[in-house]
C-alpha cells in the first residue's frame, strides 16, 4: 500500500465489504433518553473483528466505547437506552433481528464479556465453582459432577492456583486479581468465538494488570479468538491491540492497526491525547493539554464534534461533519485528514 | 464565552483556556438552574403520579385538620337524638351545608362531620409522633453514629430494649398505666399522652435508621476534607453528615406517619388512645361496634377515610424515596 | 535541595482487627504503614508509589493528622506535630493541605461551590476578614482556572476535571506550604488529567508549594515528581531522585513495577524487559518474615525470610533501597 486512495464515501470496515467478518457493527445508533433530553450516545460506529485479532476500542469517559460492546451483547438497559439504527451482525446474521432466544445463545457460545468489576459482575451467594458449573448443566446439559471437573479445568486454565480447592470458595474470597480471572474462566466456559472485555484491568494494581492482559492474550492466541479490547488506556492498548478504533462522541473518529496509529496518528484527537500522556520513559516538562471538556452527549457540538476543542478546527469543521474516509489502510474522520496523512 | 471558535457553535462545552490562563473560564457542561439534591428531588417527584396523588390526598386532609369549618358546618358533637341512626343521605352528598351525607351515629350526630373533624385527632398525633422520633431518634442516631464505641454500644442495647417489646403490647402497658379505660382524661392530655408513647416506643427504629446513614456519611471524602481543614466536631456534624444523612430518615417518617395514623385508630378502638370527646376515627370505628348489621356505614366511612390517610402517607414515603435515591435513577 | 520543611521518622500505623459484639476482643493487626521514614523540601514534590494496600493513602491520612500513628514522628519546621496541643495542631492545618482522589465524594453536594472553597475561612476566621471572602473565594477559582461567576452553583454541575479543581482551590485558600495530593488525577480522563497536573506545577510555582503526590500510575508521578519513594506492605523499599528510580532502579519490586507498566508504545512490544510477578500482594495483616516482597520475588535467598533489609545506600545501590541484593537494572528504557 504505497499510494494513498482517497474515498470520500464513509466507510464500513477498514476493508468496505459488508457480510464476510465474523462480528460486524454497521453504522449503529444508540440514544439515551433521559428526562434532560435525548442522549446521542452512539451515532453511527461501524466495526469488525475476525478471528485471532484484537481490535482495541479506545475513548474517554461517554465516548460510547462501552455501549457499543453493551449494544452487541444485547444487555444495554431499555430504557433509557434504545437502538435507533443499524445492523450487528454475528456471522453473517443479524442479532439486532434475531429472536430472543435466538439471540441468548449466542450470548456465552458466540460472544461473551469479560466486566471491569469482577465482584459485582459475580454472584456473592454462590460458590464459583457451582457458577461454573451452572453454566455448563443449564447450557451443555452435563451432569453435576462433569461440570465441576470442566470448571476445575476451567480455573487451572486461568492460572489460578490449587483451582480443585479454590473452587468451594465464594467471589468475595478471591482477591481482585483472582476474581478477574474467576470471570475469564467463566466467559470462556461456553468456548465464545469473540471476546469483550471492557476495561478489564482498570480496577487492579499494575503487576496484577500485566499479569491479565497476558492471560488475555495467551487466550487469545490458544483459542484464536476475536477479542474487542475496549479501553482508555493507551498503555494497554499499545501492549495487545492489533488494530485500534478511537471514539469521540459516539463516533470512531479514528481507526488503523497499532503501529501506523502510534507512529502517526492521523486524526487531531488522537494526536492530542497521545501528546497530553505522560510518559514513562521521558520526562517532559509541560504536558500539551487538550483545552474543554469532552462533549455533553445531549448537545453534541456540530459540525465535527471535536472542533471546539480541537488545534487545527476552522470554519468548516463547525460547520460540516467530517465522514470517517477511507486513506490507504486506515481510516480517519477529519476534514484534514489527507494533509494528515500526507505529513512528513 | 465569546471566543471567535465557537460563535458558529450551538456547543454547551464552550472553550477553556489551557489551565495556566485562567482568564477564559471554564463553563459547566450542563447549563440549568442550580439545582441542589432536595431540589432534583422535587424536580423528580413532580412527574409521578403516584406523588402528585398521595400529595394532594395529604393535603385535602391537613386541610381537614386545620379548619374543618371549610368541610362541615355541622358541629360533630351535637347530639339529635331524632336522628339517631338515620341512613345516609346520598342526595346531600354534593351539596354544601347539607348535613347526613355520611348519616348519623346512635346519639344522633352527623357522622360526616366527625369524620372531617376527626382527621386533626389522627394527623396531630401522627405528625408529632414522627417529629417526636425524628428528633429523638435522630439525635440518639448522630450520636452513635458519629462517636461510635462505647457510647454507640451502650445506646444500641439499650434501643434494642425498646424494640423488643411488641408496639400494640407495649402501647397497651403505657397507656393503661397513665390513663386507665375508666378515667376521663383530657382532650390534650391523653393526645400527648398517645403521642409519648408512640416516640418511647418508636425512637430507636429512627436511631438505627439516622446511626446508619451517619455511619456511611462520615466516612465519605468531603468530611475528611473538612477534619483536614480544622473543622470542628460541631461543624462537620451540622454542615456535614446531618443534611447529608437525613434522606432515609425522612423516607422512613413519612412512611411511619401512616402506620401512626392506623396505630392511633387500632388503640382508641381498643379504648385505651384517645377517648370522647376527642373526635377520631379510630373512636368511631370503636362506637360502630354494636350496629353493624343495622348500619354499617358508621363504620364504613371512618374507616375509608382511615385507609385512605394511611394509604397517601405510605405512597408519598415509597415516592420520596425513589426520588432521593440516585441509585433507582 | 535546600531546607526540609517535613520530616518524618518511623512512623507506623496498626490498625486493630477487632471481634466481637459487646465486648470487642483485638485478634491481630493491619500493618498498613511500618517504619515509613522521609523529608520534604522546600517546593520539591516527593513522589510516593506502590499498588493498592502499600499503605500509600495511609500516610496520607497520618500525614494530614486524620489518623493517630502508632508509632513514630512527624516534625514540621522543626516541631513535632504530635505533641502540639489541639489549637496548636488546628493552626497547623493552615499549613498542610489535602487533595483528594474522587471529585465527586470529596465535595459535599448540598453546599455551593462558594461555601465548599470558603469554608476554610470560616473555620479559620482569622485568615480573611468576613467582608473578604466572597472576593477571596472569587480568586481562587480564577486561580484554578474556573469561573468566578459560578461561585453559586453546586458541584453536580461540573465535570470531574472542574471538581477537582474546586478541591484544588479549598487547599490553596489557606495559602498552605505543602499539599498533600492523594491520587489527584486518577479518577480522571486522559485528556483532563494533563490540564490537572499542569494546573497543579503552575501552582507549585506560583505559591512555592511542597507536594507530597501520592499515586498508583508510575508515568503521572514520573512527570511530576522531583523525588519518588516506592512502597511494598507498609515499607518503602526505594528512595531516590526521580531518574534514580526510573533509570536505575535496584529494588526488585520497583523493577517489576516500572516493566509493569504499558508504554504507549507498540514497538516497545518486542525489546521491552519482561518482568512479572507472581500472585497478588500479601495481606497487610500477616505479612511474610523479613523482607516483605520474598514471597514473589525471582531474587530471593534464606537470607530475605530472616532478616529484614534495611532501607540503604549499598556498594550496587547508590540510592537507599531496602533489598539484600540491590542491583541498579534499567527496566524502562532497556533495548
Amino acid at each position: 500500500m504505497t499510494d494513498i486512495k482517497v474515498n470520500t464515501a464513509p466507510v464500513l470496515g477498514t476493508d468496505g465489504k459488508a457480510g464476510q467478518h465474523l462480528l460486524e457493527v454497521e453504522n449503529l445508533h444508540v440514544e439515551f433518553r433521559t428526562r434532560d433530553g435525548v442522549a446521542k450516545v452512539i451515532n453511527g460506529v461501524s466495526y469488525h473483528v475476525d478471528a485471532g485479532e484484537t481490535l482495541a476500542v479506545l475513548g474517554e469517559s461517554g465516548s460510547g466505547k462501552s455501549v457499543t460492546a453493551q449494544t452487541i451483547m444485547g444487555i444495554l438497559d431499555t430504557p433509557p437506552g434504545f437502538v435507533t439504527g443499524g445492523a450487528i451482525r454475528f456471522r453473517g446474521k443479524d442479532l439486532l433481528t434475531m429472536p430472543k432466544d435466538e439471540r441468548r445463545l449466542v450470548r456465552g457460545e458466540g460472544i461473551s464479556m469479560v466486566f471491569q468489576d469482577a465482584l459485582s459482575a459475580l454472584n456473592p451467594v454462590f460458590t464459583v465453582g457451582f457458577q461454573i458449573a451452572e453454566l455448563f448443566r443449564k447450557r451443555r446439559g452435563m451432569s453435576r459432577a462433569d461440570g465441576r471437573k470442566r470448571a476445575i479445568e476451567l480455573l487451572d486454565q486461568v492460572k489460578i492456583p490449587a483451582a480443585a480447592t479454590r473452587i468451594n470458595d465464594y467471589p468475595h474470597q478471591f482477591s481482585g486479581g483472582m476474581r478477574q480471572r474467576v470471570m475469564i474462566a467463566m466467559s470462556l466456559a461456553l468456548d465464545p468465538e469473540i471476546l469483550i472485555a471492557d476495561e478489564p484491568t482498570t480496577a487492579l494494581d499494575v503487576t496484577v494488570q500485566a499479569q491479565i492482559m497476558d492471560l488475555l492474550a495467551e487466550i487469545r492466541r490458544e483459542r484464536n479468538m476475536g477479542m474487542i479490547l475496549i479501553t482508555h488506556d493507551l498503555g494497554v492498548v499499545a501492549d495487545v491491540a492489533d488494530r485500534i478504533a478511537v471514539m469521540y462522541a459516539g463516533r470512531i473518529v479514528e481507526q488503523a492497526d497499532v503501529h501506523s496509529l502510534y507512529a502517526k496518528p492521523c486524526h487531531p484527537y488522537t494526536m492530542a491525547l497521545l501528546d497530553s500522556l505522560p510518559r514513562l520513559d521521558l520526562k517532559g516538562q509541560e504536558l500539551n493539554t487538550i483545552k474543554g471538556l469532552p462533549p455533553n452527549l445531549l448537545r453534541i457540538p456540530s459540525g465535527c464534534a471535536f472542533h471546539p476543542r480541537c488545534r487545527m478546527a476552522r470554519d468548516i469543521c463547525s460547520a460540516e461533519r467530517p465522514a470517517l474516509i477511507q486513506l490507504g489502510d486506515r481510516a480517519s474522520a477529519c476534514h484534514f485528514a489527507e494533509e494528515l496523512v500526507g505529513r512528513e | 464565552m465569546s471566543s471567535p471558535e465557537v460563535a458558529t457553535a450551538t456547543s454547551p462545552t464552550e472553550p477553556t483556556a489551557v489551565p495556566a490562563t485562567p482568564a477564559a473560564a471554564e463553563v459547566a457542561p450542563r447549563k440549568e438552574k442550580n439545582r441542589g439534591l432536595w431540589s432534583d428531588a422535587w424536580y423528580e417527584l413532580r412527574r409521578k403520579p403516584l406523588f402528585v396523588i398521595s400529595a394532594i390526598l395529604i393535603t385535602i386532609f391537613v386541610l381537614m385538620a386545620a379548619f374543618p369549618q371549610l368541610f362541615s358546618s355541622v358541629d360533630p358533637t351535637v347530639q339529635d337524638l331524632h336522628k339517631s341512626l338515620e341512613k345516609p343521605d346520598f342526595g346531600a352528598w354534593f351539596k354544601f351545608g347539607e348535613q347526613g351525607q355520611f348519616g348519623y351515629n346512635v346519639l344522633g350526630q352527623d357522622i360526616y362531620a366527625r369524620v372531617i373533624y376527626g382527621a386533626r385527632a389522627s394527623i396531630v398525633v401522627g405528625v408529632f409522633a414522627v417529629l417526636g422520633n425524628m428528633l429523638l431518634g435522630g439525635f440518639f442516631g448522630i450520636v452513635s453514629g458519629y462517636l461510635g464505641g462505647w457510647t454507640d454500644t451502650l445506646l444500641a442495647r439499650f434501643g434494642d430494649i425498646f424494640l423488643g417489646l411488641p408496639f400494640v403490647l407495649g402501647a397497651l402497658v403505657i397507656l393503661s398505666t397513665f390513663a386507665s379505660v375508666q378515667s376521663d382524661p383530657s382532650a390534650f392530655r391523653i393526645t400527648s399522652l398517645v403521642i409519648l408513647t408512640f416516640i418511647v416506643l418508636g425512637w430507636p427504629s429512627f436511631a438505627r435508621i439516622m446511626r446508619a446513614s451517619v455511619l456511611s456519611t462520615k466516612q465519605l471524602d468531603y468530611v475528611h476534607a473538612a477534619q483536614a481543614l480544622g473543622a470542628r466536631p460541631g461543624r462537620i456534624v451540622f454542615r456535614h453528615v446531618l443534611p447529608n444523612a437525613m434522606a432515609p430518615m425522612v423516607v422512613v417518617g413519612t412512611i411511619t406517619l401512616g402506620a401512626y395514623i392506623g396505630a392511633e385508630a387500632t388503640l382508641s378502638f381498643l379504648g385505651v388512645g384517645l377517648r370522647p370527646p376527642v373526635v377520631s376515627w379510630g373512636i368511631m370505628i370503636g362506637e360502630s361496634r354494636n350496629f353493624m348489621e343495622p348500619a354499617p356505614y358508621i363504620m364504613a366511612f371512618p374507616a375509608a377515610f382511615l385507609v385512605v390517610a394511611v394509604l397517601s402517607f405510605v405512597m408519598l414515603g415509597d415516592a420520596v424515596r425513589d426520588a432521593l435515591d440516585p441509585k433507582l435513577r | 535541595m535546600s531546607d526540609v520543611i517535613l520530616e518524618v521518622r518511623d512512623l507506623v500505623k496498626h490498625f486493630p482487627i477487632r471481634k466481637g459484639v459487646l465486648f470487642k476482643k483485638t485478634v491481630g493487626q493491619i500493618k498498613a504503614v511500618d517504619g515509613v521514614s522521609l523529608d520534604l523540601h522546600k517546593g520539591e514534590t516527593l513522589g510516593i508509589v506502590g499498588e493498592s494496600g502499600c499503605g500509600k493513602s495511609t500516610l496520607a491520612k497520618l500525614l494530614m493528622n486524620l489518623e493517630q500513628p502508632t508509632a513514630g514522628s512527624i516534625r514540621y519546621q522543626g516541631r513535632d506535630v504530635l505533641k502540639l496541643s489541639a489549637a496548636e495542631q488546628r493552626k497547623l492545618r493552615r499549613n498542610i493541605q489535602l487533595v483528594m482522589q474522587d471529585p465527586y465524594t470529596s465535595l459535599n453536594p448540598r453546599m455551593t461551590v462558594g461555601d465548599i472553597i470558603g469554608e476554610p475561612f470560616e473555620i479559620h476566621t482569622d485568615a480573611a476578614p468576613k467582608g473578604d471572602r466572597r472576593r477571596k473565594v472569587q480568586e481562587l477559582l480564577d486561580v484554578v482556572g474556573l469561573n468566578p461567576e459560578h461561585i453559586n452553583r453546586y458541584p453536580h454541575q461540573f465535570s470531574g476535571g472542574q471538581r477537582q479543581r474546586i478541591g484544588i482551590a479549598r487547599a490553596l485558600a489557606l495559602r498552605p506550604e505543602i499539599i498533600v495530593c492523594d491520587e489527584p488525577v486518577s479518577a480522571l480522563d486522559v485528556s483532563i488529567q494533563a490540564q490537572v497536573m499542569n494546573l497543579l506545577d503552575g501552582l507549585q510555582r506560583d505559591f512555592n508549594l511542597s507536594y507530597i503526590f501520592i499515586a498508583h500510575d508510575l508515568s503521572v508521578v514520573r512527570h511530576i515528581a522531583d523525588r519518588v519513594g516506592v512502597m511494598y506492605l507498609g515499607k518503602m523499599v526505594e528512595l531516590g531522585t526521580d531518574d534514580e528510580i526510573y533509570d536505575t532502579p535496584t529494588h526488585p519490586y520497583t523493577q517489576a513495577l516500572l516493566s509493569a507498566v504499558p508504554v504507549p508504545d507498540p514497538t516497545a512490544r518486542q525489546h521491552k524487559t519482561v518482568i512479572r510477578l507472581e500472585g497478588d500482594v500479601p495481606s497487610p495483616a500477616n505479612p511474610p518474615s523479613g523482607c516483605r516482597f520474598r514471597t514473589r520475588c525471582w531474587k530471593a535467598q534464606e537470607i530475605c525470610a530472616t532478616t529484614p533489609p534495611l532501607l540503604q545506600i549499598s556498594a550496587k545501590s547508590p540510592h537507599p533501597s531496602a533489598c539484600h541484593f540491590a542491583e541498579i537494572r534499567d527496566v524502562v528504557h532497556a533495548g
